[in-house]
């Protein structure tokens, strides 16, 4: 990094290979379609951050993890800490994708006894943590991260927040630890939408300017556009050339992405969806670009 | 009730350790090198401190393990989280603090990061009880209540030296969350190394009596021991049960002393409410049995600032406190 002005910092990545925009792109409207599934008809859930957030998860489990959806429990495998619990929908949309779990079962998320619980709990295949009690995440992907080194076995740990979530402090203790021990693999990604349960985050309680708080606390830290795939490939590019500090991808999103009716409706920490809309949501989807 | 004139005491700011008779035998950290010594043997063992590392015993680890040994600063919520990361990925953290602050700082982390999900997390807590001068907002009375209250915990109260250097060992075996109070700096050695032995979940029966039972944990099984010494001059035989583990808690034994007598007297270095004297009463409760019973603890209230003797005695945990309830009890069954 540049030493005299780390705020200046411009790693110059090659464009992602157009193709491989195109599968991922594919990808991520397939995790949109599961989304809205596994939402339709009930009214008033995480619809609107599981579609906002489905270009990050696709990136990662398609292009950037060391993953295999066979071997859920493989000692090398990077990690995915979900530490907001209520975006369960997205993780769940994106693991039955890679087969983790039967299509069939997408209906039952947030049903009692199912598993595809509203808040995913450790319980549950392919969820590393118990996430939803906000602030927990950061913590253990620490302590993930410091056994990855202990143990040799170099995996990554990649650490899913929500820009409300930076409220608690918590995350800033595991901050500061993390740049005390300079974790280099591990990538904190925050979703930024500007929206938590009482409101826009800029009510409620401002974070920004975020990207400074983050770079105070010794991170190496990047602001994009968290709904182009482009721009996710990029920053991962750029994170992965990064050495000795611990990093964090600030992606800005957009509530409901992919779907215009649920993009234009009235933001809320739930966006309520009308019975007879989520057929014509599910049209716009298989219309959208995106 | 406490005296001024006899108690000239003061807070000892440096004090590491409680004021010992001279007569007793002391170990040195039991913790600390009951630690090493189970990290010899077994590679998965790591240790963490939240800026007490002096203060808890483990700081020997540290130096005898460099790479295995995670300070995490004053940030009680990350020590646990950190923990629970590295026990997810195979380790087997020791996270020592204090009681007040794992408990009552970390209680959520310590509740969804480690117990929801069974992770293999031994959390050591200084400073139980009344063993610190330091007042409230460092006396660890209300930890065993929350401990016991979160599912799938293990929670244990060791007595002494001895106890502390065999439930080391044990709780690395055992898989799961352990919430261990320890003693620190030179603790006293009262249970003999040579006949003790320390079983996770069981009680031990260290005393036969007929005509009051008294149930105690942590280090008031010392004074359990003394004050069962003193009664006997008075022609009183006490049964003394200690009872290490309060959860899972040792349901059986506990029934069974409280039936040899019917008169009960249960001992902690904690709040009388949610701790032993609590779950004894639940355990009779609910056995259908009717006994005389009374609880010594720390009363509902905290505890300012004073010497440890001073305290002991005002809060009614000093050993003529435990022969005279014992004694008014026994008249109430007259």
């Amino acid at each position: 990094m540049n030493p005299t002005n780390p705020n200046k910092l411009e790693v110059k990545q090659n464009p992602p290979p157009p193709e491989l925009i195109h599968s991922l792109r594919l990808k991520a409207r397939q995790i949109r379609r599961n989304v809205l599934l596994m939402a339709k008809g009930k009214g008033e859930d995480y619809v609107g951050q599981g579609l906002g957030a489905a270009d990050i998860l696709t990136v990662l489990y398609f292009h950037e993890m060391r993953f295999d959806p066979h071997r859920l429990d493989w000692p090398d495998r990077d990690r995915f800490l979900l530490s907001t619990g209520h975006y369960s929908i997205v993780l769940f949309a994106t693991l039955t994708e890679l087969g983790v779990f039967p299509p069939e079962e997408l209906s039952s998320y947030g049903a009692d006894g199912s598993r595809f619980e509203m808040s995913a709990c450790e319980t549950t295949p392919g969820v590393e943590i118990t996430g939803g009690s906000l602030g927990h995440g950061l913590s253990q992907a620490v302590g993930m991260a410091l056994g990855s080194r202990l143990s040799g076995r170099k995996f990554r740990v990649f650490n899913f927040l929500s820009d409300g979530e930076l409220q608690e402090g918590a995350t800033w203790e595991a901050a500061m630890a993390a740049a005390h021990y300079k974790l280099d693999h591990l990538i904190a990604l925050v979703d930024i939408n500007n929206m938590q349960a009482d409101g826009k985050t800029s009510d409620v309680m401002t974070i920004e300017p975020v990207i400074d708080k983050w770079r105070a606390f010794g991170w190496h830290a990047q602001r994009i556009d968290g709904n182009s795939l482009e721009e996710l490939l990029i920053a991962f590019q750029t994170a992965r050339s990064i050495q000795n500090q611990p990093k964090v991808i600030l992606c800005y999103t957009l509530m409901g992405k992919g779907v215009p009716l649920i993009e234009q409706k009235p933001k809320a920490h739930f966006i309520r969806v009308e019975p007879h809309e989520w057929d014509f949501a599910l049209r716009q989807l298989e219309e959208s670009k995106v | 009730m406490s005296n001024p004139q006899t108690h000239r005491g003061f807070t000892a700011a440096m004090s590491v350790s409680e004021t010992v008779e001279e007569t007793l035998t002391t170990v040195e950290k039991p913790f600390g090198h009951a630690l090493i010594a189970v990290a010899r043997q077994n590679p998965n063992i790591v240790g963490l401190t939240a800026d007490l590392g002096k203060y808890t015993d483990i700081d020997i680890f540290g130096q005898e393990f460099p790479n295995r040994y995670f300070q995490m600063g004053m940030a009680e919520q990350n020590l646990i989280g950190v923990a629970a990361g590295l026990s997810r990925v195979g380790y087997i953290p020791f996270a020592t603090t204090y009681c007040v602050f794992a408990t009552r700082r970390a209680y959520d982390f310590i509740a969804v990061d480690i117990a929801l999900g069974r992770a293999n997390v031994k959390i050591i807590a200084g400073l139980p009880g009344l063993t610190t001068g330091y007042g409230a907002t460092h006396q660890g009375i209300d930890d065993l209540a929350l401990m016991r209250a979160i599912p799938n915990m293990v929670v244990i109260d060791p007595c002494d030296a001895t106890e502390i250097q065999q439930t080391v060992p044990a709780i690395a075996e055992y898989r799961g969350p352990v919430y261990l109070r320890i003693l620190r700096g030179q603790v006293k050695q009262v249970l003999d190394p040579k006949t003790y032995r320390f079983e996770l979940g069981k009680a031990k029966l260290l005393r036969q009596g007929r005509d009051l039972t008294l149930i105690s944990t942590g280090l008031m099984t010392q004074r359990a021991l003394q004050a069962a010494d003193m009664l006997k001059q008075d022609g009183i035989e006490a049964i003394v049960l200690h009872v290490p583990t309060l959860k899972p808690l040792d349901q059986d034994a506990i029934i069974q002393v409280a039936e040899a007598t019917r008169t009960v007297l249960t001992l902690e270095n904690h709040s009388v409410l949610g701790g032993l004297g609590s779950a004894v009463a639940d355990t009779l409760c609910m056995a259908g049995l009717s006994v005389t019973m009374a609880k010594i603890g720390i009363p509902d209230q905290f505890v300012e600032c004073g010497s440890i003797p001073y305290l002991t005695d005002k809060y009614g945990l000093s050993i003529r406190h435990i022969v005279q309830t014992a004694k008014e009890i026994l008249s109430w069954r007259k």
